[in-house]
């Protein structure tokens, strides 16, 4: 079978996987979709007992419970390796980053292992969220004054 | 029609994280911590508060929320006590969620056995 290069490009492109993009990005808005809904069931049965701001700190902390299971079965890792930022974005994928090396890391002892690397991923994000809000604490406050 | 917001807010913000992670090389820890720093400067600039009065869980779940609760912390906290509000005020709206997931992880690593992470 004789082929110039334009049909054979053709064919190469037709035997090449699909990108895989789009199906990301589904199962991203799916999973990530589905943990903020199941947020928002949590945040209006706190709201029937609480205030906004207390009802919303329990719904952080009943998601990273959850999480923290999950992480701990394995299962939140499995569910990761397909919903990709939809696992990783929300609070749960904060959860995750906190629980998976302080499961890891005990074999190396609770200060040297767990300790020191419990916040292996999640401590640039508290340092640098941090560092943004005082940042802006102090330009608020500036504007304020003047 | 909250819960439908919920969803596609959430959603959508995970999407652009997913396009992030497809079409760039960034880490998933540099994009958490391109996430909470974007949160702290769209609340700075007051982008976020009306997203979340629209989306509720939507916009506060994802890490873009965790940002925005530093910020908000940390105009509270200067509201109330002036210039020593910029030390305090953020972490003490973030204390729950970080506490949580401390306390949470080191129960983990008490019940639970090492496995492969990946």
């Amino acid at each position: 079978m004789k082929l110039d290069p334009k049909q054979y490009n053709k064919m190469v492109r037709r035997a090449a996987p699909r990108s895989p993009v789009l199906k990301d990005c589904l199962w991203a808005f799916f999973v990530g979709g589905t943990i903020c809904l199941l947020g928002e069931g949590l945040r209006n049965l706190y709201l029937i007992w609480y205030d906004q701001e207390l009802a919303g700190t329990l719904t952080s902390i009943s998601l990273i419970f959850l999480a923290a299971v999950c992480t701990m079965l394995g299962w939140y890792q499995k569910l990761g390796a397909k919903a990709g930022a939809g696992s990783l974005v929300p609070i749960t994928g904060f959860a995750n980053s906190v629980v998976s090396p302080a499961v890891e890391f005990k074999a190396e002892g609770w200060v040297t292992g767990v300790g020191a690397r419990i916040f292996a991923i999640a401590g640039p994000v508290i340092a640098f969220g941090t560092l943004a809000s005082w940042v802006w604490g102090f330009l608020y406050w500036a504007m304020n004054k003047g | 029609m909250n819960y439908l917001w919920a969803f596609v807010v959430g959603g959508l913000i995970c999407v652009l994280g997913q396009l992030l992670l497809d079409y760039t090389s960034l880490t998933p820890a540099r994009i958490l911590t391109g996430y909470v720093v974007s949160g702290v400067v769209l609340s700075a600039v007051g982008a976020y508060k009306p997203l979340v009065t629209f989306a509720g869980a939507g916009a506060s779940v994802p890490l873009l929320g965790f940002g925005h609760l530093l910020a908000q912390g940390v105009e509270r906290a200067v509201d109330e006590i002036g210039l020593p509000g910029i030390f305090t005020g953020g972490l003490t709206a973030a204390a729950g969620g970080i506490t949580a997931s401390l306390v949470f992880a080191i129960l983990c690593a008490l019940i639970g056995k090492s496995r492969d992470q990946s």
